[in-house]
């Protein structure tokens, strides 16, 4: 897929087991986060990339080992998705920018946005993250005193 | 708990709450529940060929903690932004704490609107991650 295009969507079922397994990773003892009626805590739709096939994912083509994540966003368009919710979710890289690295050398970034919409197709939540590829001079910084 | 963030006025601070000494046993929790099986964060002796000094914390790891305090204050059914900034990285035996604070109110589409500046910081002040959020306040 081209930058602007959005990948294929896949399905994110909303799960009360799941959210109760990441209240207990984030120590939360919310009763939001509890029962038949929980509701997602405010990172929790990152879990939602594990169920994406191969092809959804959008590609930045950056080099997984000067691979950082340098911001994460999240946003709600209303309360946040319920357990037994049904989301469709799809990415797309929205912006691509580049900066000269500290030492040199080209430090390139990208924002990727996951949308996710229900069954209607109305906009419920919304998963942004910025990527960047260190720039490659960085790679030797043990030269460097600290 | 859950608060409803009624009577929020630009200046609150919500209740500091710290987090640790962290364990690897924390970071394979998160690996878990998130998906995120990067072995960096749990398996020492890829993380020590990587050559950092042992596994670290995932930043989501991080960003999740700061999520507790955050909707412990403010109610999670009122979320409706939160964004992180990766800054330091957190190792085992960290203590991290977080706080916030409300840096401003507007009306938005279903109600009253505060956004919050978060901070989470390591025992030695550095910030490990910051961030902001949007909650609904009425």
């Amino acid at each position: 897929m081209t930058d602007s295009e959005a990948g294929p969507s896949y399905e994110v079922l909303i799960e009360r087991g799941k959210i109760r397994e990441f209240a207990q990773a984030m120590q939360s003892e919310s009763p939001a986060y509890e029962g038949g009626a929980a509701i997602v805590p405010p990172t929790f739709l990152t879990t939602a990339a594990r169920w994406a096939p191969p092809r959804a994912r959008a590609d930045t083509g950056f080099e997984r080992a000067r691979l950082l994540h340098g911001e994460q966003e999240f946003v709600f368009h209303g309360p946040p998705p319920r357990a037994g919710q049904r989301l469709w979710a799809s990415e797309r890289i929205v912006d691509r920018s580049e900066k000269s690295g500290r030492r040199g050398g080209l430090m390139r970034l990208a924002v990727v946005v996951t949308e996710f919409r229900d069954d209607e197709g109305t906009l419920v939540a919304e998963a942004r993250s910025t990527l960047i590829e260190r720039a490659k001079a960085a790679e030797k910084p043990t030269e460097e005193s600290s | 708990m859950s608060g409803t963030g009624a009577g929020v006025e630009v200046g609150a601070t919500g209740p500091e709450r710290t987090f640790g000494p962290l364990t690897t046993q924390m970071f394979v929790r998160y690996s878990g529940a998130s998906g995120d099986l990067n072995p960096m964060h749990y398996d020492h002796a890829f993380a020590t060929k990587a050559g950092y000094p042992s596994v670290f914390s995932q930043g989501m790891h991080q960003a999740a903690l700061l999520a507790t305090f955050a909707t412990d204050w403010l109610g999670a059914e009122n979320v409706r932004r939160f964004h992180v900034r990766f800054r330091d990285q957190v190792w085992p035996g960290d203590v991290l704490t977080c706080s916030g604070v409300v840096t401003g109110l507007r009306d938005g589409e279903d109600g009253r609107l505060a956004t919050v500046e978060l901070t989470c910081t390591r025992q030695d002040g550095s910030v490990a991650i910051s961030g902001s959020a949007d909650f609904l306040v009425a």
